[in-house]
């Protein structure tokens, strides 16, 4: 089967780089480089995502992993690198399929930043731990989920209003309250307008930055609950970024550790838990409470 | 034919923290598991028997050798080499693994936890449900808690949750890990039937049970572990 997402030899350098930042020596101890003081924020990061998995992205802030899903997301520029999606066709209701055809097997790093900008809004979702960031505060709920339809191509305003609807009422957002601001919603209804809004393209691609992080217990465990059951329904090729062992064990199937901008141990995630090989991520599980 | 071939396999952990001090699991553990037969595991606490299984599911790396099983999609396979991809699809169609302990996933009901496995395989919801609750209520679980969530069930009902999720799909592979651990003997007895029926309908077992008269009923054939690392035998 081939993969939905692969990354290849990512890199992400903050400062001006030279050579010796690309080596990946172990001389190298934290992210930054002895030599000329770039702060490496993703090191020679590749893997591969398949279609309907969930993968977890584990480690400590300053870690890269938020830096390595902005590079995936195209709101950062890697150094260098290649990523690579395949495309699978999807529902005809979709507009704009045909375009994307012509991206398939390209590195999509190199496309130009419209090409980008249509491939984001067809193809991915995106929930942010902050919701300031996936929202327009003053836009109402339903005009932040029109906002991305209409980016995705839909036309029709009698549609896109009952698949906001659907959305809301999906995530369980009251659909009378359509019509009012996010400013005015509880973090965790913002929350759950972010995740409508992410899921209105049917993404091929969900991104999840610590998705319930800052929401109060019985809110994180619905917005989660909700998260996990979209993701089964829809089957969506998913990457959640998290510092939660708990969350990345209920999410995910296979995770990834990171650490200084590297990934110092992959596997499935009951075996990183289990049986973590490497030292950063023994630390990790032993400090869970 | 044997479904599963465990060849010398050995696994050590090394506790970073301890600086790198390495801690021996089990060592050089061999046997075989012919297809639809059931193998026990016994031995004293700490001689490493659930460490065996865990290698076999894949929770834990195994450090030496190899574990060779027979898998009707994938054709033989090294599972200690195993894509992890493969790996996934083989638990969610081939292995069911028990545990002591059942790792609930929370706010979900009993019935959608043992019905979840046949919704994936593709069966209606109503028909999962269905099956779903005969088996629990086979197990004993009264029909008033199938909506309940199980993370606020005693501790021998959630142990039958966990055995009913387990079994539904009747897998290929059946791991148990003491899984009548804290239940009476009238439900003992009612969970050994059902595995040996489901022994009969050609489920491989392989498991670890306390209690020597309970592991006698289970087991085809014993493999007896050793704490002082000489080689364990079959009998």
């Amino acid at each position: 089967m081939t993969p939905v997402l692969s990354v290849r030899n990512l890199f992400r350098i903050f400062g001006t780089a030279c050579s010796r930042c690309f080596d990946g020596n172990d001389e190298i101890c934290g992210n930054k480089c002895p030599w000329c003081g770039a702060i490496v924020a993703c090191k020679n990061i590749s893997f591969d995502l398949y279609p309907e998995e969930v993968l977890g992205i584990v480690g400590e802030s300053g870690s890269g992993k938020s830096t390595l899903l902005k590079i995936l997301y195209f709101e950062e520029e890697p150094t260098s690198g290649e990523m690579f999606i395949h495309l699978t066709k999807r529902n005809a209701c979709f507009p704009g399929e045909a375009f994307m055809g012509s991206v398939d097997a390209a590195n999509v790093l190199s496309l130009n930043s419209y090409q980008k900008r249509l491939f984001r809004n067809h193809y991915m979702g995106m929930v942010y731990q902050n919701p300031f960031l996936g929202l327009r505060m003053h836009i109402s709920a339903g005009g932040n989920i029109a906002e991305k339809l209409f980016m995705a191509g839909f036309r029709n305003i009698a549609k896109i209003r009952e698949r906001a609807i659907y959305l809301l009422e999906k995530t369980e957002v009251p659909g009378n309250r359509l019509d009012e601001s996010p400013a005015s919603f509880s973090g965790g209804m913002q929350q759950r307008v972010q995740i409508a809004k992410a899921l209105s393209n049917v993404p091929m691609l969900l991104f999840l930055d610590e998705p319930t992080t800052g929401l109060d217990l019985s809110v994180q465990a619905r917005v989660l609950d909700l998260i996990k059951s979209l993701q089964k329904e829809m089957r969506l090729a998913t990457i959640v970024v998290s510092h939660d062992l708990g969350i990345i064990r209920h999410l995910t199937t296979r995770t990834m550790v990171m650490k200084d901008g590297e990934i110092v141990e992959a596997g499935l995630t009951d075996q990183v838990l289990e049986d973590p090989q490497h030292p950063f991520t023994q630390l990790l599980v032993c400090s869970t409470l | 034919m044997n479904l599963l071939n465990v060849d010398s396999i050995s696994k050590t952990f090394t506790i970073h923290i301890l600086s790198g001090k390495i801690i021996e699991g089990f060592k050089d553990v061999s046997f075989t598991v012919p297809r639809g037969t059931a193998l026990g595991i016994s031995g004293p606490s700490g001689s490493g028997k659930s460490s065996v299984l865990k290698c076999i599911y894949g929770s834990y790396l195994t450090t030496r050798g190899d574990i060779w099983y027979e898998s009707p999609r994938f054709g033989r396979l090294n599972l200690t080499r195993s894509p992890l991809r493969t790996i996934n699809q083989i638990r969610e169609m081939e292995i069911g693994y028990i545990t002591q302990f059942l790792k609930v996933i929370p706010r979900v009901s009993a019935l959608d936890i043992v019905s979840a496995p046949l919704m994936e395989a593709g069966a209606f919801r109503k028909a999962a449900r269905s099956a779903a609750g005969d088996l629990l209520e086979q197990l004993g679980i009264p029909q008033r808690l199938f909506e309940a969530y199980p993370a606020t069930f005693s501790g021998g009902e959630q142990q039958r949750v966990n055995i009913a999720r387990a079994i539904i799909k009747a897998p290929h592979l059946l791991i148990l890990d003491e899984p009548t651990a804290c239940l009476d003997a009238d439900t003992t007895s009612v969970v050994l039937d059902i595995l040996l029926a489901l022994r009969k309908k050609g489920t491989t077992m392989i498991g670890i049970f306390h209690q020597p008269e309970i592991l006698a009923r289970f087991s085809d054939a014993i493999y007896r572990m050793k704490t002082d690392s000489d080689r364990g035998t079959i009998q």
